[in-house]
């Protein structure tokens, strides 16, 4: 059976034989992306909602693992909701602390490359690509995330939304490349309700870079 | 057959009262305060509120010209614009009116309700607490009637979905615990905003309901 790149999916336990999530430190500092995003909001962000969903992710696997060992079918059905919330936040969070870059170290910035030609290909200009990927990720009811994701049936990038803490591949079966976090701790601090205006801050601070990599790995793998 | 139910379609549409308003809070903005803040209750009002309002207003229209149109394809499809900004015209409605800066009690037959279903206050409050606490993502927990079995039940709604509507529970008590309900007072400290909520419970009004429903 294929597998899927592991560094595209997977968020790497820290002990090889018991199975521990732990918080991935952030590539920069708290204040580093200001002034598109606060330091408060990113210190919150990381520091308390994804260490909760990594705690709380390693609590239901080590349910699960009871559950298993008892063959206890009705327990590990249960262990679910908690395992797709946790550890959609967990990799959701994972992939977009590195979407993310300072200006100063290319946030913004997307480089001539096989990206940003299919980009254009696609969806005719990069501008079309970011207003219809912006105008999804305001459409969204409730809490959830917007994504760039690649489709390898079809060889071709995809625009999707998933709710609340859905992980993109497990929902929606494409790779992601690019996610926007909307859920309202992800802007409220620093844009309240204006949730277009934090969506249309956010495209500085794009770490093309990293969506590239991730491009290429993804292309990649399909072929 | 079809120019009738064109008829009775006509008449329905023209008889429909005019659109949704922004309902006024029977209390200042400050009022809540320490428990909400007045910049929470401001925006969460005159932004949130009004906007569910608006886009309410905005869909029914839509609605009302394929409704007159025989368009079934597009009345289908405004299904989750009606539920969301429905949904939380409908909800925050009950919601401001279920908070007061008064102190109040619940009445005597909606004490003896909450003692039947759960034992007592106190054990109401903790299960929908732990209930409201625990909403992945944005929703409400909420207390409310079974007409079928005359009982209080909890229950959490996700997003805005109006509680009658999805469970048949007639809605006398709502917490919404979207972000945008606590966030810039208690950050993503959801379960201290739950716990302190309850100090401005209008019992008052939360009775009232129940003595509704029970007809």
């Amino acid at each position: 059976m294929r597998r899927f790149p592991r560094e595209l999916l997977v968020v790497k336990p820290f002990f090889r034989y018991r199975c521990m999530h732990t918080l991935p430190d952030l590539p920069y500092d708290y204040d580093a992306l200001e002034p598109v995003i606060s330091s408060e909001i990113m210190k919150i962000h990381h520091a308390k909602h994804h260490k909760a969903y990594v705690d709380n992710l390693n609590k239901a696997e080590e349910g699960l693992q009871k559950a298993l060992s008892e063959k206890d079918v009705s327990s590990q059905i249960a262990f679910h909701n908690a395992l797709k919330f946790n550890g959609g936040g967990h990799l959701n969070h994972s992939i977009f602390w590195n979407n993310l870059a300072p200006k100063s170290r290319g946030g913004g910035y997307l480089n001539n490359g096989q990206l940003k030609t299919q980009i254009e290909k696609q969806f005719s200009s990069f501008a079309k690509f970011k207003e219809v990927f912006s105008s999804q990720a305001v459409a969204i009811k409730g809490s959830g995330w917007a994504w760039l994701g690649y489709d390898t049936r079809t060889k071709n990038l995809a625009l999707a939304t998933c709710q609340n803490q859905d992980p993109l591949l497990a929902t929606v079966g494409l790779i992601p490349l690019l996610g926007v976090d909307v859920w309202e701790h992800a802007y409220y601090l620093q844009y309240k309700n204006e949730r277009p205006k934090y969506v249309d801050a956010i495209w500085e601070i794009v770490n093309w870079k990293n969506v590239e990599e991730s491009y290429q790995k993804a292309v990649e793998f399909s072929n | 057959m079809f120019a009738l139910r064109r008829l009775a379609t006509n008449a329905i549409i023209s008889n429909t009262r005019a659109a949704h308003a922004l309902p006024e809070l029977p209390y200042a903005y400050e009022a809540l305060e320490p428990i909400v803040s007045r910049d929470i209750m401001s925006l969460h009002h005159t932004k949130h509120h009004q906007t569910y309002v608006t886009n309410l207003n905005a869909a029914e229209e839509k609605l009302k010209t394929a409704l007159s149109k025989g368009d079934i394809s597009t009345v289908v499809s405004l299904e989750p614009a009606l539920r969301f900004n429905g949904g939380g015209h409908l909800n925050h409605s009950i919601f401001w009116k279920n908070l007061s800066p008064e102190s109040t009690q619940p009445s005597e037959p909606l004490k003896k309700a909450i003692e039947s279903s759960f034992g007592s206050i106190e054990q109401l409050k903790d299960q929908l607490s732990a209930s409201s606490i625990g909403v992945q993502g944005s929703g409400w927990g909420w207390l409310g009637y079974c007409p079928k079995s005359g009982c209080l039940k909890i229950a959490t709604c996700a997003n805005q979905d109006p509680l009658q509507a999805t469970t048949g529970l007639i809605p006398l008590l709502g917490i919404d615990v979207w972000e945008h309900a606590y966030y810039l007072q208690y950050k993503n400290v959801r379960a201290d905003y739950v716990k302190a909520i309850f100090e401005v419970v209008n019992w008052k009004d939360v009775s009232e309901r129940f003595e509704k429903a029970k007809c």
